[in-house]
């Protein structure tokens, strides 16, 4: 355990040696604070115009709207971000031929891994975390339900440690960190739109194939969360989907010793 | 300390190393000699753990590479072809975190860390970021890096490559140093390293042995003739014949012939020193002799030998000869023996 504390502190440290960590914690912001402010006008609009035509109707909770769009967007700007995140875990320790050195010290294949995926997890919670700051104005404003909120968080965090482990490990096949992001980004896209996919050419919208193909996507999962229900069935897909990328990672690295 | 048994590995059709056996005492230095390709870095790689061999183990320090090889890892330190450093980390900081991840408890770490520092003389950049420093900084970070934790083994791969002749030396001499206190595997495809900081020597090809002994041993195993190199002015061709013609000479090469003296390489028979007599015989033709010279078979020669010829060897290897001069690296090999005799 020593040593996948020892790795970990390394990968986070290298995180913000680098630009990536800035880059990433920006970029994400600034796109968390303008889709917080669009969606924030268009329910004051919406809100606005349904008094002037003096209907009552059903008050809507702007908060809790506001705070479910937002998590929304989270998800399309996590599934740019975090290729960005893992691209480097094992490309660029096969590029530098550290991982030479890490194979060949008492750390071994697994711990390696693992302090690895811990921190790339540890990057993801900091974004989370930082983007509390864009919520945050709901609840100097508004009294929101902050339990919701927290499901959502809790999903999105699933969500993206699903994503961190299929990228760890597309990032040890390659030594190269430019396919390592490409190739991540184009499988958790294709994983992300598989049920559209599905409807374009299964054409039927029911059926064992389309519940699979249904099931198969990574963001079908999520929509229990953000609208604040924990589901134990998505937890458990999400927990899944990473150790399966872990384990995928792990067989990658094996092979990759046996061949040379 | 070291016992490699059979040793071999597989990558698809291509032994690469094809059923090495040796065993390496404590503190001993062995050389291991190929070309580029022979299987060197493979070898290492396995001893290392890096790699599973595909036939055949081999054991470190009485641990079995394959089956506890996490303590086989815990007593060696590796220097891989390339130092495999974090550009981004300072080199205190790195060899603090090789340190960590080769398990030296917290309290021994800076000693050690200082102490490899020490040794490889990295006190003037320990604060500097890797990725700036020359690549014979570098190079030798990853050497630091390979003493951490106080290994019982070393495996170093081409140590000295990427560094300017004074490091070089300074390389050496630290190797050498080292192995009062280490057992060292050292990789190389230069010659005279080997004759300088190895006890022992195994020279592989296309994945086989095919020599293994001292690097004395060696040279005077594989010598079949002694060598007298002249420099002559005279008529090459005529030259040549005198030459050929004296009792006990066995051939002789010309060199440079369009200039007005040329170098010839004289191959007597063993155990014979024709100097005088060679001497004698140009001078008396009238010729100027500018230079003459016992030449030695240096371990640049054997290992040319060994890996460009398919011939069987010791079959051919006399078994007794009376040289005087058995290793000697290829540089300054024979140059103070004997100088003009004019």
């Amino acid at each position: 355990m020593q040593y996948v504390l020892a790795i970990w502190q390394r990968e986070i440290k290298s995180y913000f040696v680098s630009p990536i960590a800035y880059v990433v914690l920006t970029i994400f912001l600034v796109l968390a604070g303008l889709f917080f402010y669009g969606n924030l006008t268009e329910v004051v609009q919406f809100t606005m115009m349904q008094a002037q035509l003096g209907q009552g109707g059903q008050p809507i909770d702007v908060p809790a709207y506001v705070a479910q769009s937002l998590f929304k967007t989270f998800t399309v700007i996590l599934l740019f971000l975090i290729p960005m995140l893992t691209m480097g875990l094992f490309a660029e320790e096969k590029k530098r031929g550290t991982i030479e050195l890490l194979l060949t010290t008492p750390v071994g294949t697994s711990q390696a891994l693992l302090g690895k995926y811990l921190a790339s997890l540890t990057f993801l919670l900091i974004l989370l975390v930082a983007s509390m700051v864009t919520v945050s104005p709901l609840f100097v404003f508004g009294q929101p339900d902050w339990k919701p909120m927290l499901a959502g968080y809790l999903g999105l965090f699933l969500y993206g440690a699903a994503l961190l482990a299929l990228g760890l490990f597309i990032s040890t096949l390659t030594e190269n960190q430019i396919v390592a992001v490409i190739v991540t980004f184009g499988a958790s896209l294709v994983l992300w739109l598989v049920n559209v996919f599905g409807t374009v050419f299964g054409g039927s919208s029911s059926g064992p194939a389309r519940e699979v193909v249904d099931y198969l996507s990574v963001i079908n999962h999520l929509d229990d969360f953000l609208k604040g229900v924990i589901d134990t069935s998505h937890i458990i897909y999400y927990v899944t989907f990473s150790f399966v990328g872990l384990f995928l990672a792990y067989r990658s690295l094996e092979s990759m010793r046996w061949k040379g | 300390m070291i016992e490699v048994d059979h040793l071999s590995k597989v990558y698809g059709e291509r032994r690469a190393v094809d059923d090495i056996s040796f065993t390496v005492g404590k503190g001993e230095v062995l050389g291991f000699l190929g070309p580029n390709g022979a299987g060197k870095t493979t070898t290492m790689r396995m001893l290392t753990c890096y790699m599973p061999a595909t036939e055949g183990t081999a054991r470190i320090a009485g641990y079995d590479i394959f089956e506890q090889s996490v303590e086989v890892r815990k007593r060696i330190g590796y220097l891989p072809e390339n130092p495999p450093l974090y550009p981004d980390m300072t080199v205190d900081g790195y060899l603090n975190f090789v340190a960590r991840i080769k398990g030296t408890p917290s309290s021994r770490r800076g000693g050690q860390v200082g102490d490899a520092i020490e040794k490889c003389d990295l006190g003037e950049v320990r604060n500097r970021i890797i990725g700036r420093l020359s690549k014979g900084y570098r190079q030798r970070v990853g050497l630091a890096q390979a003493l951490l934790n106080n290994p019982e083994v070393l495996i170093l791969d081409e140590p000295t490559i990427g560094l300017d002749p004074k490091q070089i030396h300074e390389v050496r001499t630290l190797i050498k140093s080292l192995a009062s206190a280490h057992t060292i595997i050292l990789s190389t495809h230069i010659l005279p390293e080997v004759s300088m900081t190895c006890t022992r020597v195994v020279i592989i090809k296309k994945g086989k042995v095919v020599a293994m002994d001292t690097p004395e041993g060696l040279a005077s195993q594989m010598k079949r003739a002694e060598r007298v190199s002249l420099t002559v002015a005279g008529p090459v061709d005529a030259v040549r014949a005198k030459l050929s013609g004296i009792d006990g000479v066995l051939g002789v090469q010309a060199e440079d012939a369009d200039v007005p003296y040329s170098n010839y390489i004289v191959e007597c028979k063993l155990g014979t020193d024709l100097r005088r007599v060679l001497s004698a015989a140009v001078v008396g033709e009238g010729w100027g002799l500018l230079d003459i010279r016992l030449v030695s078979m240096s371990l640049e020669d054997v290992f040319i030998d060994l890996i460009t010829n398919e011939r069987e060897e010791g079959a051919t290897a006399p078994a007794a000869e009376g040289g005087t001069h058995g290793g000697g690296d290829a540089g300054d090999a024979g140059a103070g023996e004997a100088k003009g005799e004019e």
